[in-house]
């Protein structure tokens, strides 16, 4: 506590303006900054899996079951740097509890529940059904059993229960592709509708979340493709690298158009708050807004992805291009969610003045516990791998089926 | 245009609620509806709650307003509020309109110890001070944002803070427009002004009206129809901070200049 003093202590010098005297404990660091940031790459990897099922793209089915994973190991990951911002964790089941309904984040329990529950571990378990059952015949005795455990038992390989898998993951992944728009849209909301500050305090807020998870993604989840195929040392399928890039661009150039749309309404509508968001943008958010977020993070990869999408590059080159976009557009996702959560805090409610943010090393609200936070979702991705290989040529259930009706897979 | 009603004559509650009833919207209602109307339709439906016997509002006359900040000094002490400078359940602003234009303000450690002399001292076009304090909204955002529900309104229309029970997520500090929410260090829970409710319920004044030397801050019900408060509100013109947001703020500043926000 005293350190937590000094710190504010040393705050008061760096304010200028004048800022109303509670304000200058900025009350959501880091950790909140990661929540939207790990919601969106959940939602955006489900909706990018969906696009395989739903839309049949069917260039997309080699990273169909990495971004159902990805999915879930994000989503593991995603209420713990909330538990931890927390001043009660051990109060946090009273959301559950006893929610009030009318505060939108009384609703994340039951939002994640659904998302957890309904559609990502049984749009998992359909689709690796089949599959538990033919990997436990040939596994040693201890995965015998866990796949067992998994399959909850549900050992019937007939075609009929099969097709039915087959029916059930379409059923879920058309409910799940609302629910991932619920999900990030609700996030969104929980930022727009704050009345009280006109930064967040948009309509828009909730699209813009949304669309940036969708970017983040499919980003993410052409990384982790890329790195797991390199590390296979395998080829990478390129029709699916080019499908996947050209949704990233698609998703990037609706994400950008939505912001500016944002930016220019701000501007032409200049309200009260305008001289004060103006003085933010240009100074405290000058570094993380437009260098980070729109130089690097939106537009560096927006030229990147046309030119090596739409040019005679080498394969070779085309796919390191598609990397670093991607690597750039995590830069400015994680950027665009600071800019939101950071930058809303860094005016007064007063518009009259601008205070800072001090990042801490240690401590449970410090940059080494969001690190940790952000290494962990790779080492659940990295379990969950293991126990459920994605790659297509895992899948035995696939293979015979694709061997009986008579076309080989290539 | 015909059949257009005077919508001043067709308050915005019985608007909502004639709106709710439609059929139409009873799907939308039903699963909306608890979310961002149901203190609305509910208050309708069981009677407004402003006429419950005893409601509590404040009105503050900016322009006995000294700067003094014993009623800073005097809340902190009588609600344990942490001494150090970045803790108020109420605090002193100082506005100073200088000749071009200018404004300043500035409230140092929230005026506990008064203000230092003026700089621009001959350059002053017009200045006084601004007491705040949690507004007691009527439609309280901190209330509707808390989601454990830790944060409520009583009553009597003042917003109060179950420490017991707040879960200490900062929601209702980013939610409050007039930045009078802090988490207290030592509990951490939100925390702010509740017109001292232990002594307004024992029929004494809240410490900072009880030690105003000027009287600038007077507190009452806002019903009672023979009271200083009642007074007040007939003999001037009273305004709220950022009466845009629609909190329906019950601190009522008379004489309260356009720069304050």
């Amino acid at each position: 506590m005293e350190q937590h003093l000094e710190r504010l202590q040393s705050a008061v010098e760096q304010i200028s303006g004048f800022i109303y005297p509670n304000e200058i404990e900025l009350h959501w660091g880091l950790l909140v900054v990661l929540y939207p940031y790990i919601t969106g790459l959940v939602a955006g990897a489900f909706i990018l899996a969906s696009l395989e099922k739903v839309f049949k793209v069917k260039e997309l089915e080699p990273t169909y079951r990495l971004a159902l994973l990805t999915a879930l190991a994000f989503l593991l990951v995603a209420p713990l740097p909330l538990l931890a911002h927390l001043g009660h964790p051990e109060r946090s089941f009273e959301i559950f509890l006893t929610p009030h309904f009318k505060s939108a984040m009384a609703m994340f329990g039951f939002v994640y529940a659904w998302y957890l529950m309904l559609v990502l571990l049984l749009e998992i378990w359909f689709d690796y059904r089949a599959d538990l059952v033919k990997w436990g015949e040939k596994a040693g005795a201890f995965k015998k059993l866990l796949y067992w455990v998994i399959t909850l038992g549900s050992r019937d390989l007939s075609p009929e229960a099969v097709e039915f898998d087959k029916k059930a993951v379409h059923t879920i992944t058309l409910i799940g592709i609302p629910s991932a728009f619920l999900l990030h849209g609700y996030v969104g909301f929980i930022f727009g509708s704050v009345k009280a500050n006109p930064w967040w305090s948009s309509v828009l807020m909730p699209i813009v979340f949304l669309f940036s998870a969708i970017v983040s993604g499919i980003s993410l989840v052409l990384l982790i493709y890329y790195v797991t195929t390199l590390v296979r040392r395998k080829q990478p399928d390129m029709a699916c690298l080019d499908k996947l890039a050209s949704f990233l661009l698609y998703a990037l150039i609706v994400d950008f158009s939505l912001e500016i749309l944002d930016f220019i309404h701000r501007l032409y509508e200049s309200e009260e708050s305008i001289g004060i968001l103006s003085e933010l943008i240009v100074s405290k958010l000058y570094i993380s807004l437009t260098i980070v977020q729109i130089l690097i993070g939106t537009i560096s990869p927006l030229l990147m992805l046309a030119y090596s999408r739409f040019s005679r590059l080498p394969t070779e080159l085309k796919r390191v291009a598609y990397f670093i976009a991607a690597l750039l557009v995590q830069v400015g996702i994680f950027g665009t969610r600071w800019n939101v959560v950071i930058g809303g805090q860094l005016f007064s409610k007063s518009l009259r003045g601008l205070t800072v943010y001090k990042l801490e090393l240690g401590g449970i609200e410090g940059l080494l516990t969001s690190i940790g936070l952000l290494i962990l979702p790779f080492l659940i991705l990295y379990i969950l791998i293991k126990l459920l290989p994605p790659w297509p040529e895992a899948s035995l259930a696939a293979s015979e089926s694709a061997a009986a009706s008579g076309t080989t897979a290539d | 245009m015909a059949g257009q009603h005077d919508e001043r004559q067709f308050p915005r509650r019985e608007f909502l609620v004639k709106t709710l009833q439609l059929p139409c919207s009873a799907a939308v209602v039903t699963v909306l509806g608890p979310l961002a109307l149901g203190s609305d339709a509910a208050e309708a439906s069981q009677g407004d709650s402003k006429t419950a016997e005893r409601y509590f509002g404040m009105g503050i006359q900016v322009d006995k307003c000294i700067g003094c900040g014993k009623c800073v000094e005097a809340c902190k002490a009588e609600n344990d509020v942490p001494r150090e400078p970045f803790y108020f359940r109420t605090w002193v602003e100082r506005y100073v309109i200088h000749n071009d234009g200018e404004v300043s303000v500035d409230s140092p450690e929230g005026g506990i110890r008064g203000f230092p002399r003026e700089e621009r001292e001959g350059d002053v076009l017009r200045s006084f001070f601004v007491p705040k304090l949690c507004n007691q909204c009527d439609n309280p955002p901190c209330v509707q944002v808390c989601p454990v529900g830790a944060t409520f309104k009583t009553d009597d229309g003042v917003v109060l803070v179950d420490s017991d029970y707040c879960i200490g997520c900062r929601y209702c500090i980013q939610a409050c427009p007039y930045g009078a929410r802090y988490l207290d260090p030592r509990t951490n829970t939100a925390d702010k002004c509740t017109f001292c409710y232990h002594r307004i319920t024992q029929g004494l004044l809240p410490a900072c009206v009880e030690v105003c030397p000027t009287g600038a801050r007077i507190f009452g019900e806002l019903n009672a129809l023979a009271s200083p408060l009642r007074r007040l509100m007939r003999k001037s013109s009273l305004q709220v901070l950022k009466p845009a947001l629609n909190t329906e703020p019950k601190v009522f500043y008379s004489e309260l200049d356009g720069e304050v926000r």
